[in-house]
């Protein structure tokens, strides 16, 4: 499905790759107003730590990185301070765009497979998606045991005293791993999602 | 000089900085009456307060000296000073304009003598160099002051410091009971060359103008820059009167910043380039200036002077809006921190001295000018809506540097007279 996608959007752009993420990503359009200041780079408290500022990432959309920029893990340090757009001079969306780009490479198969944030957010979208509702038991155990049973039991093990501190005091329900408590119209938004999922796929021209 | 008549054939000119005194000046020897109303309480406005003019690197004095000599040579001006317009009522060719006139407590008698600043003994904040240093509260605003008169500080006023003054004035100039009046002036044309000021540098918040002692403005830079300043023409930084040989200059502080200023100011670039001159002249070899810019605009027919200036080992250019500013605790140095963007390298560089290129600002911003004017989204005045007869000059219209001020308010005067011109032919 993603590679699909993937395919019809490097038909239409060709080489393109400003208007194939100011059509398709959020907050797109705000990318050319740019004016490679520098202020949101030396403003990221993440930014000795990702290999592409926000700054750099908007120059690499307009000089055609595709591959580049959808294959970065940059997008997925973003921590959503929001320094860069309180101080951008031109007031661009900057977060919102960083958050845009990660979601368009995860839709077009193109993020990095073992980034542990795109981990987690697929974990929680699954998880919160299923019953309408976060099961926190099963998501924090999801991530424990993503590099395996023995790595995910060492984990546990190590928080045993915070778990069971949570359970006296009523923060955790063992019996949530069996079944947990659900939305009472679990359809309905189920329903609504799917409802949400077309839309956003027309206006953004996808076609799966 | 507060009964001055006015007809509806005069000019009534508001702001006597280079651009009010301009417009004034070519009306005037135009053959036409001109009131200049100037709120501080002497001509020049912020041009006096500049230690040189770029490209030529020479000093404003010089140009002061050949416009103040007009003024005194022409009967036709008449000065208003510690004046402000409050409001103008009336249609083109026919105004009459509220004045308030603050009280000054000297009168004509004054011969600079300087007796009573002696006599004084509060000191105030020194507005000429932007509250560096503190002056006597009986006080000449600067040495080219015209019209040459001292002011007594009104803090003083009831004060036995007052009395002292009065005392040691051998001329009768003291009149410590001189009230504020209001006066009503007819005019023709109204020209409105109230000028610019500097934009709060406070509220460029990672910068820490109000945190740091060693981050100053361009216009305080230029005050430490001239041996009339507060530190005698010496560049010493504030926290420790340490020689600054390594400067650091923030272009854009306010301008071109959706959350300050939106406007270049256009100005700073060549300011910050001229200034790194001062920092040349008074280290030699030992001076060091960093510009940290986003594209340098050196307006015009000036991009020869940046050539110079670039071609000056001692002088750095970084692509890079500075992020934020910090400072070290024990040497109170500044470190700036950033990236630029010629190569995406992160920098934490220390100097002993930053000056932030701070933009312009109209003094008074279109929406508080007691009348009908088509302003941008600065508050700078763009056009005159038709009908009527109240022009904009200078810094009042956009953000310039002398030269163009002038060709502004000679542009504004020759509109003035049009007026009047029409008003005479009707009344003829």
């Amino acid at each position: 499905m993603s590679e699909a996608l993937n395919e019809q959007a490097l038909a239409r752009y060709r080489n393109d790759f400003l208007k194939e993420v100011e059509e398709r990503v959020e907050e797109g359009e705000w990318v050319k107003m740019c004016m490679q200041c520098g202020v949101c780079a030396g403003s990221c408290p993440f930014g000795p730590h990702w290999q592409h500022s926000p700054q750099k990432i908007f120059m690499m959309i307009r000089a055609g990185k595709r591959e580049e920029v959808l294959t970065s893990d940059s997008m997925w340090m973003c921590t959503s301070c929001y320094n860069c757009v309180v101080r951008c001079p031109r007031q661009l969306p900057i977060t919102q765009i960083i958050h845009g780009l990660a979601t368009y490479a995860h839709r077009l198969g193109l993020a990095p497979r073992d980034q542990p944030t795109r981990h987690f957010s697929r974990l929680f979208w699954k998880n919160c998606t299923r019953a309408g509702r976060v099961n926190e038991l099963k998501l924090t155990l999801g991530l424990y045991f993503k590099d395996g049973l023995v790595s995910g039991i060492k984990k546990a093990w190590a928080l045993r005293n915070i778990g069971l501190g949570m359970l006296l005091a009523k923060r955790l329900n063992p019996f949530e791993l069996i079944r947990g408590h659900e939305c009472s119209d679990k359809a309905g938004i189920q329903k609504m999602l799917k409802k949400a999922h077309e839309l956003e796929n027309r206006r953004r021209g996808f076609q799966e | 000089m507060t009964q001055a008549v006015a007809t509806n054939q005069t000019i009534l000119v508001v702001g006597g900085g280079i651009s009010g005194v301009t417009a004034a000046l070519e009306a005037a020897e135009c053959g036409k009456d001109v009131v200049l109303v100037e709120k501080n309480p002497a001509l020049g406005g912020r041009t006096t307060m500049l230690y040189r003019y770029f490209p030529k690197l020479c000093h404003p004095t010089c140009g002061l000296e050949i416009n103040l000599r007009r003024i005194k040579a022409n009967p036709r001006v008449r000065v208003l000073t510690m004046a402000e317009v409050t409001g103008i009522a009336g249609t083109r060719g026919d105004y009459t304009a509220t004045i308030r006139i603050a009280p000054r407590y000297v009168n004509g008698n004054c011969t600079a003598c300087g007796a009573c600043a002696e006599a004084v003994e509060t000191m105030v904040d020194d507005p000429f160099n932007y509250s560096l240093n503190r002056t006597k509260a009986a006080y000449l605003p600067h040495a080219m002051a015209y019209p040459l008169r001292y002011v007594l500080h009104p803090s003083i006023i009831g004060t036995p410091d007052a009395e002292r003054a009065k005392a040691a004035c051998k001329y009768s100039a003291i009149d410590l009971d001189m009230k504020e009046e209001t006066i009503k002036l007819k005019a023709g044309a109204v020209i409105w060359a109230t000028g610019w000021q500097p934009y709060d540098a406070a509220k460029i918040q990672p910068y820490g103008y109000d945190r740091f002692a060693n981050v100053i403005t361009s216009v305080e830079f230029e005050r430490l820059a001239d041996p009339r300043g507060p530190t005698g023409g010496a560049i010493l930084r504030p926290s420790d009167g340490k020689q600054a040989k390594n400067v650091a200059f923030i272009q854009c502080a306010g301008s071109r910043d959706e959350n300050h200023l939106r406007h270049c100011s256009r100005i700073c670039c060549m300011a910050s380039l001229k200034q790194t001159n001062y920092v040349r002249e008074s280290y030699g070899e030992e001076a060091k200036s960093t510009i940290y810019y986003i594209d340098i605009r050196a307006i015009d027919r000036f991009e020869e002077f940046y050539a110079k200036v670039k071609s000056d080992p001692r002088v750095k250019f970084i692509k890079s809006k500075v992020a934020r500013i910090a400072e070290d605790a024990k040497t109170k140095d500044v470190v700036l921190h950033g990236v630029d963007t010629e190569g995406y390298h992160r920098y934490a560089n220390t100097h002993d001295l930053c000056v932030l290129a701070i933009g312009m600002e109209p003094s008074v911003p279109a929406e508080r000018i007691p009348a009908e004017v088509i302003a941008d989204s600065s508050g700078f005045i763009e056009a005159t809506p038709e009908g009527s007869a109240i022009f904009g000059a200078g810094c009042a219209t956009n953000a310039l540097d002398v030269n163009r001020s002038v060709q502004s308010a000679t542009a504004a005067a020759l509109r003035a007279i049009q007026v009047i011109n029409q008003v005479a032919r009707a009344e003829a």
